[in-house]
């Protein structure tokens, strides 16, 4: 029984961080006004926010298995309280403090409409924050990741997200500043005789 | 004729002589500047009720109207705003004097002879709505007559409540009310989107009251004198007397004070030559670079007051009025101007920063020789497309001055796109800054 | 009780979620900007207008009581 939860959670963990690696590259194409080829726009939101929950939900499920199994004592409490676990102090630290940022974010977006919108936004932008610790997290306490066809799965994450960053970070440097928007719209449309 | 824009633009009250007296004008303007002492001779020292809320019935009477372009019922302002502050505790009253119109002189030219009536206003309307906090917002640094002014009623205990002085940035929405309450905050003078209103939420989140330097003026005549006073000159619906700033050809701009109700051929003349060979006038514009032209042979009949110029599309605003000579090329000074406009869009709605910089070229276009067949059809697209769809009223205002140019100047639109023009005069006629705003700082 | 459909057009950055969720209502100008029937929601609609609202991803969409 023990083996079933101890397999149950390094599946459940690997499948949450493919879907975590989904969840964020779907956050950059949202603010990018991106699309998924043959999808309506309500597509990518609408991914976005259902890859999110979904990501949540292997994780508990990750958690609690990881917690029922009984060859190592993890507490419960330790899955949102980090580096209070007997085992693997560290690496599981980062897991609890990836899932916290995780929670706020999804709080904050579920009463989106009644916050600040700058605190909504910043939280929002903890996702940066968040993907990295848990990947450090997935690295670190599990030996599968850490060769043969597994590490070249979260390597090909690893990669997708510095290339979506990339792209963003490259948006970002482009953007013209609110008080020069009114010019570049004129040095487009300057009819010239 | 360049517009000596910092120069101090010369003042009368309309119409002279012994029409003037049977007006019951001048009221706001002294012939010459007037200090605390000459202030204090005339009208005797500033006229607390003692209590909040005792000014409101008086205004109300009076039918005061805001002076800054919306001709807001200001007893309606005073109201709303004491009772959001009943509520909350805090209130803040703001007396606007950014002039943010570069036609527009009158604020300046007030604030400069009779700073102590609007600064009387100021602490009136204060005590009525129960203000804690006063602010003065300035179009440039304060003149040396407003800080002497303040410095005098200092000495004398006049003002209750210290008044704060911020100056705006030279910015067309910098005098918009949530512009201004952004930037007193020490944000940029930038518009927000309403609601609530800042009647509700302002300053600091407190119910703000913002009134234009001269309703605040006639506000502290009213306090004195009654609204009965204030409703002896003027129309029945539009009762008092308002500031103008007139443009007429061959003359320097001049402040004028006028009855509302007063034809408009009275202070812009008949349109005909001045007999001694100056041009006469082609077409009238009024309310300023969001206000309507309107072509002379409708203007025979039209009075100073809104009932009068609704039925012509237009409407008062802050009282500029200019009669274009007849030697120049209105498409030129329309296109000159709404190239302003455009380029003082706050850049915040994507309606706005996307139409008001094509519709000004498109102008450009008609302006020059020749143009493309669908250059009109896209003016009136672009028109239809920004109107109403900002967070301000920026591009609706827009849309008013190019919809009524391009109606009054068709035929000269006709002429262009043949590649003639009847201008002989080049110079430019309707006033506008140099440059354009392209960082953050230029709108703090 | 009516409502009625805003769109704030600071927040507002063109998604054009808005209109693909509820084309009755919103259509998109030549910029990408949402022009809103300002007239009351239909009460047919009101589930679509929600939607349409959640969906923005700049939260520019209000649904208002008028």
């Amino acid at each position: 029984m023990n083996t079933a939860f101890w397999y149950a959670s390094r599946a459940t963990g690997i499948v949450a961080l493919l879907l975590l690696t989904a969840v964020l590259v779907l956050g950059i194409l949202v603010n990018r006004q991106g699309r998924l080829p043959g999808l309506p726009r309500f597509a990518v939101t609408d991914l976005h926010r259902n890859l999110s929950l979904l990501s949540v939900a292997f994780i508990v499920i990750h958690v609690l298995t990881a917690v029922l199994d009984t060859y190592v004592h993890i507490p419960l409490i330790s899955a949102v309280i980090p580096f209070t676990s007997g085992y693997e102090r560290l690496w599981l630290g980062l897991g609890a403090v990836s899932l916290d940022i995780m929670l706020a974010m999804i709080v904050t977006s579920l009463l989106r409409g009644r916050l600040n919108r700058i605190l909504w936004r910043a939280i929002h932008l903890l996702a940066y924050a968040s993907w990295p610790v848990a990947f450090v997290h997935c690295i670190g306490s599990s030996t599968d990741l850490q060769q043969g066809w597994m590490l070249g799965l979260a390597v090909g994450c690893a990669m997708i997200i510095a290339a979506a960053v990339v792209w963003r970070l490259a948006h970002a440097a482009r953007q013209v500043p609110r008080a020069g928007r009114v010019a570049a719209v004129f040095s487009r449309h300057t009819v010239t005789r | 004729m360049t517009t000596a824009l910092n120069m101090p633009v010369p003042h009368e009250s309309a119409p002279g002589g012994a029409a003037r007296q049977a007006a019951g004008l001048p009221r706001l303007l002294p012939a010459a500047p007037e200090d605390l002492r000459a202030h204090l001779a005339r009208y005797g020292p500033t006229p607390y009720r003692g209590q909040p809320g005792a000014l409101v019935a008086d205004v109300e009477t009076s039918g005061l109207t805001g002076r800054g372009g919306a001709a807001f019922p200001v007893y309606r302002k005073l109201a709303a705003v004491a009772r959001a502050g009943a509520r909350q505790g805090r209130t803040v009253v703001v007396a606007n004097g950014a002039e943010s119109e570069p036609a527009s002189r009158k604020d300046e030219c007030l604030l400069r002879v009779a700073p102590n009536l609007v600064l009387d206003g100021l602490q009136l309307a204060a005590e009525t709505v129960g203000a804690t906090e006063v602010h003065l917002y300035l179009h440039r640094a304060p003149g040396p007559e407003i800080l002497r002014a303040l410095a005098e009623r200092g000495v004398r205990g006049l003002d209750r409540l210290a008044v704060t002085i911020t100056q705006a940035p030279p910015r067309f929405l910098a005098g918009q009310e949530t512009a201004v309450v952004n930037r007193l905050g020490g944000g940029p003078a930038l518009p927000t989107f309403q609601p609530p209103r800042v009647s509700e939420r302002g300053l600091g989140s407190a119910p703000t009251l913002i009134q234009n330097a001269e309703t605040l003026a006639h506000l502290a005549l009213i306090a004195r004198y009654g609204p009965r006073w204030f409703r002896a000159v003027g129309t029945a619906t539009e009762p008092g007397s308002m500031l103008t700033t007139i443009y007429r050809p061959r003359a320097r701009p001049l402040v004028v004070e006028a009855e509302i109700g007063t034809p408009l051929r009275t202070l812009l003349g008949d349109g005909d030559g001045d007999g001694a060979g100056g041009p006469g006038a082609q077409a009238w514009l009024v309310g300023g670079y969001h206000g309507t032209w309107l072509p002379l042979r409708d203007a025979a009949g039209i009075t100073l007051d809104n009932a009068s110029l609704r039925r012509f599309g237009a409407a008062a605003g802050a009282g500029v009025l200019a009669a274009l000579p007849s030697d120049r090329c209105g498409l030129a000074e329309v296109a000159r101007v709404v190239g302003y406009l455009a380029a003082e869009s706050a850049g915040q709605c994507g309606p706005c920063l996307n139409g008001l910089p094509r519709i000004a070229a498109g102008l450009a276009e008609l302006a020059g020789r020749g143009h493309r067949r669908q250059t009109r059809a896209d003016l009136e697209r672009w028109s239809g497309l920004v109107e109403g769809r900002g967070a301000c009223h920026h591009p609706d205002g827009t849309v008013r001055f190019v919809r009524s140019a391009l109606t009054v100047f068709g035929p000269e639109i006709h002429r262009h796109a043949r590649g003639q023009c009847s201008a002989t005069d080049r110079a430019p006629f309707l006033p506008l800054p140099q440059g354009m705003p392209t960082s953050e700082e230029d709108w703090t | 009780m009516a409502e009625t459909l805003r769109v704030n057009p600071i927040t507002c950055a063109g998604h054009g979620v808005c209109a693909e969720l509820l084309p009755e209502l919103v259509t998109l100008d030549e910029w990408g900007y949402p022009i809103v029937d300002p007239g009351p929601v239909p009460p047919a609609l009101d589930r679509g207008a929600r939607r349409a609202v959640a969906g923005c991803p700049a939260l520019a969409l209000k649904l208002l009581r008028s």
